[in-house]
């Protein structure tokens, strides 16, 4: 099972003949993921890493049968490649793409909800590493030896705090079910509430574990989720303890801005709402080893 | 990005805002100048920093004569002023901006920004203005109104007659009221602004509907296409340190700690930050060196960690998904030997080609502390740095 993405999804590149499209195009089919094209407008009919190259996403669901798609497209034009991917009917959008202002990304926000929801692209990022279903499939540009296959689901704004937790849990013998990164920008397409809810519906993951920053309501939307509507045992880390208030911290969303959004409030809010806290980064994979060993 | 007051008022009065008559100073003497140009007997001399709380920080000088005046500007130009956004370093008053006195009636606040939950444009107003806007939805939630903007249709006047009605605005005054909401609305959109904020919004004595301050803040990742914006930049404003790592596509912010740090991802930055926090230590910056660290970025990484003369120790940590282990190894033994480091370095290295990173530095001969996991390279670090000023004391 997994969520959102196994070896039946069958994957297009946007951004696909781009020097960094093809260099993380060449790494997700070496990692075994069934990458059937990709799209550069004006480069249709030819052939890039052994796989067809088209004008639009359109002629890539038709005549591939594309159903996912990873956007590796400069910022300036993202916007428009993801709202091209859901017009088209693609059924998940990987945003790689950092930088994507941020009124463009309300634009797609809002083009994705003309769809009803049945029918609706789910899009992950921008701004994030992507999504791994271990020993399945990769639509990202995490390095994916570090992820083994398993029943722990993960859900995180940053890449390599998703790195430092995967790798903690290799060397625990946790294996995980499906790591989705959700991105770092203020406005994204996925909530870890959006990914919590796939989780708490797959019956291969047992338990989830989310990856916060500073900023922003949806940690604390998530953890009242969980509450109130999962079954599974939820962890979180919440990173940015030191940071200042009203200083943006690398990532476009991670910033304080107002009350509740700082690492300390998120904690105490998510104890209170009865989510296990890993109280350092470096005790995420023993306190979900704690966790399962409850089960 | 943040801009200046006098900034924002000339975008918002291009959007049919109205604002006091005014002018910019760089001089004293140009203070004055402004203050002959403007009819009446009142100026008011308001320092241009990009902080709020200037009014309590003694930035703002009402004056009723030109000497007056001339003694605001003598006193804010040039001058470092702290405020309660700035910290303890304050912001640096290198201009002045000159305004006619307003006679105020009514303070009003109006604001408009982004909201990350409803991924949504939302104006917030209160008939209550003046005051700190966190402070009333503490004190007085009920007297804030928030309407928020359908983004594919944008700002309707029924909207604007709405938040002007719930800001006590008279009859007289709406098509003035619906005119500057909009204009704040429209200069938000265009401008690919975060943020608009007018507080206060005074009805003056005469009726008249005017923007006394005014602030707005840009997404950084639009001006690429808002070039006129970029151009408003002032770099005075900004941490020099942080003005150059942006420069190299550095993320930099300085803290007021003494652990220097260098880390891949913001994440990983700040969870790094973490746990030297709860080791014991400070961090003395946050630094993401991104995903494509080559040995010269990694240089001038450390060049920048270490302009800092506060650091007592310094941590790199590399968690190599598009990078390489072995690339930063190579980087973080050219920085040392170029720049001839002094202090005690801890170096963690995980993920791809990690045995030949680490292989690279055990090799290099040069002093470098190793750490396998986070925890350990934190303690540490720590630890070297509580060694190094354990040292500097003895010395003294």
């Amino acid at each position: 099972m997994a969520i959102l993405i196994d070896e039946s999804t069958r994957i297009i590149v946007q951004g696909f003949t781009g020097k960094i499209g093809t260099f993380h195009a060449q790494d997700m089919i070496n990692y075994g993921s069934n990458i059937v094209g990709g799209v550069t407008p004006g480069k249709g009919e030819q052939q890039h890493l052994g796989r067809p190259v088209f004008n639009t996403v359109k002629e890539a669901v038709q005549q591939v049968g594309a159903n996912a798609s990873i956007v590796f497209v400069p910022p300036a034009f993202a916007a428009d490649s993801i709202m091209e991917a859901a017009d088209a009917g693609i059924k998940y959008c990987v945003a790689i793409t950092d930088g994507i202002p941020t009124q463009d990304m309300m634009t797609v926000k809002n083009f994705l909800r003309r769809f009803p929801i049945e029918e609706r692209m789910v899009l992950t990022g921008p701004n994030c590493a992507g999504t791994i279903s271990p020993g399945r499939s990769m639509l990202g540009i995490m390095p994916g030896h570090i992820y083994m296959q398993g029943d722990v689901g993960v859900v995180g704004r940053s890449g390599t705090l998703g790195y430092e937790a995967a790798d903690q849990m290799r060397t625990l013998g946790i294996g995980i079910s499906t790591s989705v990164g959700i991105g770092g920008d203020p406005i994204i397409g996925s909530s870890h509430r959006d990914i919590l809810e796939r989780f708490e519906e797959d019956p291969e993951t047992k338990v989830v574990v989310m990856i916060g920053e500073i900023g922003g309501p949806q940690e604390v939307e998530a953890g009242i989720f969980s509450r109130d509507h999962m079954s599974k045992p939820l962890v979180a880390y919440i990173a940015g303890l030191t940071a200042p208030e009203g200083r943006r911290m690398g990532h476009a969303g991670a910033i304080i801005s107002a009350a509740g959004e700082s690492a300390a409030e998120k904690v105490a809010i998510l104890k209170e709402l009865g989510v296990t806290i890993s109280p350092t980064p470096s005790a995420i994979g023993e306190t979900v080893a704690k966790v399962l060993a409850r089960m | 990005m943040d801009i200046h007051e006098y900034q924002a008022k000339e975008i918002l009065m291009r959007y049919g805002v109205k604002t006091a008559e005014g002018g910019l100073a760089y001089t004293i003497e140009e203070s004055v100048q402004r203050a002959r140009e403007i009819d009446g007997n009142v100026w008011v001399v308001k320092a241009q920093i990009h902080s709020g709380g200037r009014g309590k920080a003694g930035g703002i000088k009402v004056c009723r004569t030109h000497d007056e005046v001339r003694a605001a500007a003598e006193e804010l130009l040039g001058k470092i002023l702290v405020t309660r956004q700035t910290g303890t370093v304050g912001k640096v008053c290198t201009r002045v901006y000159v305004e006619a006195g307003t006679h105020i009636a009514r303070e009003i606040y109006l604001c408009f920004l982004i909201d990350r939950s409803s991924e949504r444009i939302v104006m917030i107003g209160s008939g209550q203005g003046g005051m700190e806007i966190e402070e009333l939805a503490r004190t007085n939630p009920h007297a804030i109104k928030k309407i928020f903007i359908e983004p594919a249709v944008g700002l309707q006047d029924f909207q604007a007659r709405e938040m002007a009605f719930a800001l006590g605005v008279e009859a007289a005054q709406l098509p003035h009221a619906v005119k500057t909401i909009r204009g704040c609305y429209r200069a938000l959109r265009d401008l690919d602004a975060n943020m608009v904020e007018i507080n206060p919004l005074v009805i003056t004595g005469s009726g008249e509907l005017i923007a006394l301050d005014a602030k707005m803040s840009f997404d950084e990742n639009a001006l690429f296409r808002r070039h006129e914006v970029a151009e408003l930049r002032d770099k005075t404003q900004a941490d020099p340190r942080e003005m150059a790592a942006s420069d190299h596509g550095l993320s930099y912010i300085g803290l007021n700690g003494d652990i220097g740090c260098m880390i891949n991802g913001a994440g990983l930055a700040m969870a790094t930050m973490d746990m030297i926090k709860l080791a014991g230590g400070e961090p003395a910056n946050f630094l993401d060196v991104g995903g494509g660290a080559s040995a010269e970025r990694t240089e001038k990484a450390f060049r920048l960690v270490l302009a800092d003369k506060g650091v007592k120790a310094m941590l790199v940590n590399i968690f190599a998904g598009i990078n390489r282990c072995d690339w930063i190894a190579q980087g973080v033994v050219q920085a040392v030997r170029n720049i001839d480091m002094k202090i005690p370095l801890v170096v963690r290295l995980s993920g791809t080609n990690v045995e030949e990173g680490q292989r690279i530095i055990a090799e290099s001969g040069l002093p470098i502390i190793t750490a396998g996991t986070l925890a350990e390279a934190a303690e540490k670090v720590v630890q070297a740095r509580n060694g190094a000023v354990a040292e500097e004391c003895k010395g003294i």
